[in-house]
C-alpha cells in the first residue's frame, strides 16, 4: 500500500509540475496577476508532494518491503537502519527521486525568499524550475520508476546494499552534491526569467548571487566528502582520480566558481553580462550532463549505476531542451544584452575576467579529458583513456596562475586602480612569501621539490596578500579586533573561501610529493617501519558482523620507541553480494595520516598489507570546508535581505528612465 | 559587418558547439563500453575441465553439454536469490527443459545438501569451488542463466534470477527459434 501511495504522489507532482510551468509562465506573458500567483502554492505543493513520495520510498526499505524491487535489489534484512535508509538513494531510481526532491526543495525555497522580487519574475523563475522538474519527473516516471513491485512471487531476503556504500559518507555525499548540482538550476532559471522577460539588467545578477554561492558551497562539501569517502573506503589511499564521475562533479564546480565571481562584476559594474548569461547555462547544462554521464553507460566509472541507453537518450533529450532553448534565447536576444562598465587594464574586473579566464580554461581541460574516449570511440579511432598525467600536467599550473592573480585581484578597486598604489603589500608579501616557501622547502622537507617551493610560495603569497588587505581596512579603527569582526560579511566569506583555497592547495602540494606507500609482507609478532614509524602487528582475529564476516589485525604504531596508536584494519566478507571489502585503519592528523590495509592472505598465514604515509592530506578536505564556511557566511550577509528597500530604489529607477 | 551584428554571431557560438557535443554525445549512446554479454553471445561455451558435483571421480568438459537446448545455471547456496529461483526451476524441470548447474565458489556438501533438500532440477552440476570457470563465463555474480543451443553455443544470457516473465519474454521466443521447424 505504502508504495502505491507513493507512486500516486510522485504521479501527482508531475500534474502539479504541470500547471507549474503553464500557469504562471502563460500568466507572466498576458501580465494576469491570479495566474502568475499560482506559482508559490503550486511550488509548494510539488514539494511537499514530492517528499511523501520519497518518504513513503524510505518506508519501504525500512519494512523491508522485499516485494518492491528497487527494496530487494538493494536492501536486506540484516542491513543495519540506518544503512536501509541510505540504501535508498543507493541506487540509480532512489537517487533520482532524491534528485527531483532536491530540486522540488529549491525552487520551494525560492518561492518562499522571493517576496522583494517582481512578480513576472518570480513566475517566470518558478515556471522554468517547473519546466526542468517536469522533465527530470518524467524522466523518473518513465524510465525509472521506484515503486515498480515484483510480484506475485517475491524473494524472502533483499540482495543487500553494495558494501562500499555501506559507509558515513555516503549517508551525506550524494544528498550534498544534489544540493550542488541542483541549486545551479536557481541561477538558470533566473537567467531564463530575464531572457523570456528581455530585460537584462544587472538586477537578476544580485537575485542569482546568494543562491548560485549557496549551491556552490553544498557542491564543494558534496564534492570533499566524494574525495574523503574514497580515501578512506576504496583501500587505495588515493583521493582524486580523475574519474569520469568525480569529473562530471568537477566541472559544474569550476564553472560555478567562474559564476560566482562574474555575478559579482556584473552585479556591481554592469560588465560581461553576456558572458556571465552564458556561464549561468553552462554551469547547469554541466550539472544535466553530469547526470548524463553516470547513468547512460557512456564511459566507464568506478560508479556503476545500472545503465541504460534509453535513460541516457532521455537525458539527452533533456539537456537538449533546456540547454539548446536557453542558448537560442541568448542568441536571440544577442542586440538587448549591453554591458554598459568601462574598465580600465587594471582593476577589479580585470582581475575577475583572469579569475573567468583560468576557471573556464580549467574547466575547459576537464571536458575534454572526460569526453575525449568517448570522441575516439565515436570516431571509431579504438578505445583509449586519458589517465590522471594529461590532467595533473594541464591542471597544476592553471591552478597556479589561479593562486598567483588571487594574490593581487581582490586588492584592486574597482574600474581602474594603479599597481603602484599597491607596491607597498605586494613587495612585502612577494619577500615573505618567497622566503617562507622556499625556506620550508628547504629546510623541513626532504628531497626538494621546485614545485613544491613554488606552490607553498603561491600558497602564502595568497594569505599575506589578504592579511594586507584586512590591515589596509581596519588600519585606521581605533578597535581593530572589533573592527575586524565588523567587516562587510560578505568580505569575511570572500577571505575565508580564498584562504580555504590556500589550504587545500598546501594540503594537494604535500600530498602529491611527499607520500609514502609501502606493500610489505606482515605476521603476528612482525613489524615494519615505513615513515620513521614502526608497524608492530600485534594480533590477527576473524569476528562476525551484523551483515558480514570479518579478519581484524590489530597494529600498534610507534615512534623513536613510544606508542602513537593502536590500528585495526579489517578484510570483511558481506555475504549476501559475496563481496570482499577492505576496511582501511586510518590514525588521522593535522599534519599526517597513517592509513594500513589489509590486501591479500598470503600462503604462510601472513598478510599483504598496504602501509602508507599521508602529510597534510586533512588539509584538502579541512580547505573545502573553510571555502563553504565562507561561502555562507557570504550569503548571510545582510545585503541581500535589504533587496526590499532596493528595489522600491529601482522601480523608481525605472521611470526615471522611462520618462527620459 | 556591424558590431551589432557580429555580436549576435558570436553569440550563436554557444548553441553551435553545444549541438556539436550533443551529436558526439548521442553517437556514443547505445556503445557500451563495459559491455560483457555481448562478447559471448554466439560463441561455443569456454573450454573447460571441471568435476562433476555429485561425483568428484566424473571430469567434465563442454561437449558433455551438448545434444539439446539448455539452460546453464550459476548458483551457489550462500545466495539468497539463488533460493528464491531454485523453484522456478523446479517447474522448468518438469516442463522438461534441460538444465546444467554451475555450482558457483560454494561448498559441496552444502550444495548436495540444498539439492537434496530443496529438489535437483539439474541433469547434473558442474563444481567451480574457486570461481574459474565462472570468470571464463563473466559471470558478474549468482544466479545467471546462459541459453546453450544443441551445439553448446551461448545464444543469451541473463543476468540474476529467472522467473515466469523473464522466462516468457526473453528465453521462450528464443527457444521457439533454436527448435528446427516441426
Amino acid at each position: 500500500m505504502i508504495p502505491e501511495l507513493g507512486h500516486l504522489a510522485l504521479v501527482l507532482a508531475i500534474a502539479t509540475s504541470i500547471l507549474l510551468v503553464i500557469l504562471p509562465l502563460v500568466g507572466a506573458s498576458r501580465g494576469n496577476h491570479q495566474l502568475m500567483a499560482t506559482a508559490r502554492p503550486l511550488a509548494a505543493a510539488q514539494f511537499w508532494l514530492l517528499a511523501v513520495s520519497f518518504g513513503c520510498l524510505v518506508l519501504a526499505f525500512l519494512q523491508n518491503d522485499f516485494s518492491v524491487q528497487l527494496v530487494a535489489e538493494h536492501s536486506n534484512t540484516r542491513l543495519p537502519w540506518y544503512y536501509q535508509i541510505t540504501a535508498t538513494w543507493g541506487n540509480h531510481e532512489g537517487s533520482l527521486l532524491l534528485w527531483v526532491l532536491t530540486l522540488a526543495g529549491w525552487t520551494w525555497a525560492v518561492a518562499l525568499f522571493s517576496q522583494s522580487l517582481p512578480r513576472e519574475l518570480v513566475a517566470r523563475v518558478l515556471g522554468v524550475m517547473g519546466i526542468i522538474s517536469l522533465c527530470f519527473l518524467l524522466f523518473t516516471q518513465m524510465t525509472s520508476n521506484p515503486f515498480v513491485r515484483i510480484l506475485p512471487v517475491f524473494p524472502y531476503e533483499g540482495q543487500d546494499l553494495n558494501p562500499l556504500l555501506q559507509d558515513v559518507g555516503m549517508i551525506l555525499h550524494p544528498p550534498m552534491l544534489y544540493m550542488g548540482y541542483v541549486g545551479f538550476a536557481v541561477a538558470f532559471a533566473f537567467v531564463v526569467a530575464a531572457l523570456i522577460g528581455g530585460k537584462l539588467d544587472s538586477a537578476w545578477a544580485r537575485w542569482s548571487r546568494p543562491w548560485t554561492t549557496s549551491a556552490w558551497c553544498f557542491l564543494t562539501l558534496g564534492i570533499a566528502l566524494g574525495s574523503w569517502w574514497a580515501y578512506y573506503e576504496l583501500g587505495w589511499g588515493g583521493w582524486w582520480f580523475w574519474d569520469p564521475v568525480e569529473n562530471a562533479s568537477f566541472m559544474p564546480w569550476l564553472l560555478g566558481t567562474a559564476l560566482m565571481h562574474s555575478l559579482a562584476a556584473t552585479e556591481k559594474r554592469s560588465v560581461f553580462k553576456a558572458w556571465t548569461i552564458l556561464l549561468a547555462i553552462a554551469t547547469f547544462s554541466l550539472s544535466i550532463l553530469g547526470t548524463f554521464l553516470v547513468r547512460s553507460g557512456v564511459l566507464t566509472s568506478v560508479h556503476s549505476f545500472a545503465t541504460d541507453p534509453t535513460r541516457g537518450l532521455f537525458l539527452l533529450v533533456i539537456m537538449a531542451l533546456l540547454t539548446g532553448s536557453a542558448l537560442l534565447l541568448l542568441f536571440l536576444r544577442a542586440s538587448s544584452i549591453r554591458s554598459d562598465g568601462r574598465f580600465d587594464p587594471v582593476s577589479r574586473e580585470s582581475g575577475l575576467l583572469v579569475n573567468n579566464v583560468l576557471l573556464a580554461a580549467a574547466c575547459g581541460v576537464v571536458f575534454v579529458g572526460t569526453l575525449f574516449p568517448l570522441l575516439v570511440d565515436v570516431l571509431d579511432l579504438g578505445k583509449l583513456s586519458v589517465g590522471p598525467p594529461y590532467f595533473n600536467a594541464l591542471f597544476a599550473p592553471l591552478t597556479l596562475a589561479l593562486m598567483a592573480a588571487l594574490g593581487v585581484g581582490p586588492l584592486l578597486r574597482w574600474k581602474t586602480d594603479e599597481l603602484y598604489r599597491l607596491r607597498v603589500p605586494l613587495i612585502i608579501s612577494a619577500v615573505i612569501s618567497i622566503t617562507l616557501g622556499f625556506g620550508l622547502t628547504y629546510f623541513l622537507l626532504t628531497p626538494f621539490y621546485w614545485l613544491v617551493a613554488l606552490s607553498l610560495t603561491l600558497v602564502f603569497w595568497v594569505i599575506c596578500t589578504q592579511i594586507e588587505d584586512i590591515r589596509g581596512r581596519i588600519r585606521n579603527k581605533h578597535h581593530r579586533w572589533q573592527a575586524l569582526l565588523n567587516l562587510p560579511r560578505h568580505y569575511q566569506g570572500m577571505v575565508l573561501g580564498h584562504l580555504g583555497l590556500a589550504v587545500t592547495v598546501t594540503g594537494i602540494a604535500m600530498v602529491s610529493f611527499y607520500d609514502i606507500a609501502e606493500d610489505v609482507r606482515l605476521a603476528e609478532d612482525r613489524s615494519t617501519v615505513v615513515a620513521g614509524h614502526e608497524f608492530r602487528m600485534v594480533e590477527l582475529y576473524d569476528y562476525q558482523g551484523p551483515n558480514f564476516s570479518a579478519t581484524r589485525a590489530v597494529v600498534e604504531v610507534y615512534r623513536d620507541g613510544r606508542q602513537v596508536t593502536v590500528m585495526r584494519p579489517e578484510k570483511r566478507f558481506y555475504w549476501a553480494r559475496q563481496m570482499p571489502m577492505t576496511q582501511v585503519a586510518l590514525s588521522p592528523g593535522l599534519t599526517r595520516d597513517l592509513y594500513v590495509a589489509l590486501g591479500e592472505p598470503l600462503d604462510d598465514g601472513s598478510w599483504a598489507v598496504r602501509v602508507q604515509y599521508k602529510p597534510f592530506i586533512r588539509w584538502i578536505w579541512l580547505g573545502s570546508i573553510i571555502m563553504s564556511i565562507g561561502g555562507f557566511i557570504a550569503i548571510s550577509d545582510p545585503r541581500y535581505r535589504l533587496a526590499r528597500r532596493r528595489r522600491t530604489a529601482t522601480v523608481t529607477g525605472e521611470q526615471h528612465v522611462a520618462k527620459t | 559587418m556591424s558590431p551589432k551584428r557580429k555580436r549576435s554571431l558570436l553569440l550563436g557560438l554557444p548553441l553551435l558547439g553545444f549541438l556539436v557535443v550533443l551529436v558526439v554525445l548521442g553517437s556514443g549512446l547505445g556503445r557500451d563500453p563495459s559491455l560483457l554479454p555481448s562478447v559471448l553471445i554466439d560463441r561455443p561455451l569456454p573450454e573447460f575441465q571441471a568435476q562433476r558435483l555429485d561425483d568428484p571421480e566424473q571430469w567434465l568438459s563442454p561437449a558433455d553439454l551438448h545434444g539439446d537446448i539448455a539452460l546453464l545455471n550459476i548458483w551457489a547456496t550462500w545466495c539468497p536469490t539463488c533460493y528464491q529461483e531454485h523453484t522456478f526451476l523446479n517447474t522448468l524441470r518438469e516442463r522438461d527443459i534441460a538444465i546444467y548447474g554451475v555450482n558457483y565458489k560454494d561448498d559441496r556438501e552444502a550444495a548436495l545438501n540444498w539439492l537434496s533438500q530443496l529438489g535437483d532440477p539439474y541433469r547434473f552440476n558442474i563444481d567451480d569451488p574457486e570461481g574459474q570457470l565462472g570468470i571464463e563465463l563473466g559471470v558478474y555474480g549468482a544466479p545467471e542463466t546462459f541459453l546453450l543451443d544443441a551445439q553448446g553455443t551461448i545464444r543469451y544470457r541473463h543476468v540474476g534470477a529467472l522467473d515466469e516473465t523473464v522466462w516468457e519474454r526473453e528465453f521462450l521466443p528464443r527457444i521457439r527459434q533454436l527448435e528446427p521447424q516441426s
